[in-house]
C-alpha cells in the first residue's frame, strides 16, 4: 500500500491536493492511503517550506503547488 | 482495492504557443476597447450626464471594473510565471550565509519576487530560522513579501504611471529593510517559540523540484482564476466605494480627513486600515478614487501598505511561531515604518 502524505496547515489548497491524490490513486490503479500532516514541526523536518507539499512513500515530490490528479498518477506509476 | 489501471486520456491539446498567443491577443483587444465602451454605455446607452453624481459614479464603476479585472488577470498570470522561478527553497540558501545588514537588503528584495501564501508563513519562518537565516533577515522577508506585491506594483504602474509604482516599491522596501534591521538588532530570539529552535539543523534538505513550461503555465492560469474568484467581492466593494468617493464625496471631506490640513492623517488612515484586509490589488480602486479627490500621496500609500501588511489572519497564523511579545514588536515596527514613510512622502511630494 502506497503512502501519500499531504503536508500543510489545512487551507483550501491542501484539501484540493488531498482530493487530487485520492483521484490519482484511482487513475493509477494503486492502493494508497492519503494522510494529511498538519504538524508544523513535522513539515519543517521534511524540508518543506512552501505548503502544500506532497510526499509519496517518503519522497518529497512537490512543494508550493497543487499538481493535478493526472500528474500525481504519473508519479505513482513511475515510482513503484 | 485492486483495479485495472486505466490510462487517463488527455484531452487533445492545442500547441502551447497558439493558446498563449490567442489569449494575449484577446486581452489586448479587450484592454483597448473597454474604456470607450464603458463611456458609451454610461453616457449614450444609459443617457447619464457628465458632472452629475450618478453619472460620474456609474461611469467610474463601468470603466474601472473591466480595467481592474483585465490588469489583474494579465499581471497575476505573468507574475506567477516569474515567481515559479523563485521558490523559497531556492531563496533560503542565498539568505542563510549572510549577516544581518546585507541579508536584510537581499531578503527585502527577494520578498518581492518570491510567492508568499499566508498559509506558508509558518513553514517558511521555521525553514528560514532553522537554516540559520538571522531573525532580522527573516522578518525583512516577511514584511516585504505580502506588502511589496508585484501585482500591486504593475497595477499602480498601469493606472498611475511609473513614479507612483516606484514610490510604493521604495516605500515598501524601506519599511521592510528598516523593520528587519530594527528587529534584528533588538535580539528578540528568545521570543520565538522554543520548538522552532529545537528544530535547527534537523530538517531535511529541500529537494529541488523540476517544473516544465506547461506546468508553470498551468499553475499560473489556475492561480489567476482562483485569485480573481477570491478577489471579486473585494474588487466589487473596492470599486463600488471608489465609484462613490469619485462621484459623491465632497473634496472638502476627503481633504478634512486625509488631506494636508490634518497633521494626524497618516496614523489615522493606518489605524483605519487595521481591520481591513485585502490583497494589494483590491485596494487599488480605493487608492485611485482617494488620489483623484486630492488625498496626498504619502497618506494614500500608507493606507495601501497598511491594508496589506497589517493583516489579522496572517498574525493569527504567525502566533504559532512567535510569542506575543515578538508579534507585538513586529506589528509595531511595521506600523511605525508605514507611518514614517507616509509622512516622508507627503513632505517630499509637496
Amino acid at each position: 500500500m502506497r503512502k501519500i502524505e499531504v503536508l500543510g496547515s489545512g487551507c483550501a489548497n491542501c484539501h484540493r491536493l488531498a482530493a487530487n491524490a485520492g483521484e490519482a490513486a484511482t487513475i493509477a490503479g494503486v492502493e494508497a492511503e492519503v494522510i494529511h500532516v498538519t504538524d508544523m514541526r513535522e513539515i519543517a523536518r521534511r524540508g518543506v517550506m512552501s505548503t502544500p507539499g506532497l510526499v509519496i512513500d517518503g519522497t518529497v515530490v512537490s512543494t508550493g503547488r497543487v499538481p493535478s490528479a493526472g500528474d500525481i498518477a504519473t508519479w505513482l506509476t513511475e515510482q513503484s | 482495492m485492486t483495479t485495472v489501471a486505466i490510462p487517463r486520456l488527455r484531452r487533445p491539446r492545442l500547441p502551447l504557443p497558439v493558446v498563449v498567443a490567442t489569449v494575449a491577443a484577446a486581452w489586448l483587444f479587450a484592454w483597448v476597447v473597454e474604456a470607450p465602451l464603458a463611456g458609451w454605455v454610461t453616457f449614450t446607452a444609459l443617457g447619464l450626464q457628465h458632472e452629475t453624481h450618478v453619472g460620474e459614479a456609474v461611469g467610474f464603476f463601468l470603466e474601472d471594473l473591466p480595467k481592474v479585472l483585465l490588469l489583474l488577470t494579465g499581471i497575476v498570470t505573468v507574475v506567477t510565471l516569474i515567481r515559479s522561478f523563485f521558490p523559497p527553497e531556492r531563496v533560503r540558501p542565498v539568505l542563510a550565509g549572510r549577516g544581518l545588514v546585507p541579508g536584510a537588503f537581499a531578503a527585502a528584495g527577494l520578498g518581492i519576487v518570491t510567492p508568499f501564501c499566508s498559509c506558508s508563513a509558518v513553514p517558511l519562518f521555521i525553514g528560514f530560522v532553522e537554516a540559520g537565516v538571522p531573525l532580522g533577515v527573516t522578518f525583512a522577508f516577511l514584511i516585504s513579501s505580502p506588502m511589496v506585491n508585484e501585482v500591486a506594483l504593475v497595477m499602480l504602474w498601469g493606472l498611475f504611471g511609473p513614479w507612483i509604482a516606484l514610490a510604493y516599491m521604495a516605500a515598501g522596501l524601506t519599511v521592510a529593510i528598516v523593520g528587519g534591521l530594527v528587529i534584528g538588532r533588538l535580539h528578540l530570539e528568545r521570543y520565538v517559540e522554543d520548538y522552532v529552535w529545537e528544530l535547527q539543523g534537523t530538517a531535511a534538505k529541500p529537494i529541488p523540484i523540476q517544473l516544465s513550461w506547461s506546468d508553470r503555465l498551468a499553475d499560473a492560469w489556475v492561480y489567476t482564476r482562483a485569485l480573481v474568484r477570491k478577489l471579486l467581492p473585494y474588487l466589487l466593494i473596492g470599486i463600488g466605494l471608489g465609484a462613490l468617493i469619485h462621484g459623491y464625496a465632497p473634496t472638502d471631506l476627503v481633504a478634512a480627513i486625509g488631506g494636508r490640513g490634518n497633521p494626524l492623517a497618516v496614523p489615522l488612515v493606518v489605524l483605519l486600515a487595521v481591520p481591513m484586509y485585502s490583497n494589494a490589488a483590491g485596494t487599488i480602486p480605493i487608492v485611485q478614487a482617494l488620489l483623484g479627490k486630492g488625498m496626498p500621496l504619502g497618506t494614500t500609500l500608507s493606507f495601501m501598505m497598511a491594508v496589506t501588511a497589517i493583516s489579522l489572519p496572517e498574525f493569527v497564523i504567525l502566533r504559532k511561531v512567535m510569542k506575543p511579545q515578538l508579534l507585538a514588536v513586529f506589528i509595531g515596527v511595521v506600523a511605525t515604518g508605514i507611518i514614517a514613510v507616509g509622512y516622508m512622502f507627503n513632505v517630499l511630494v509637496s
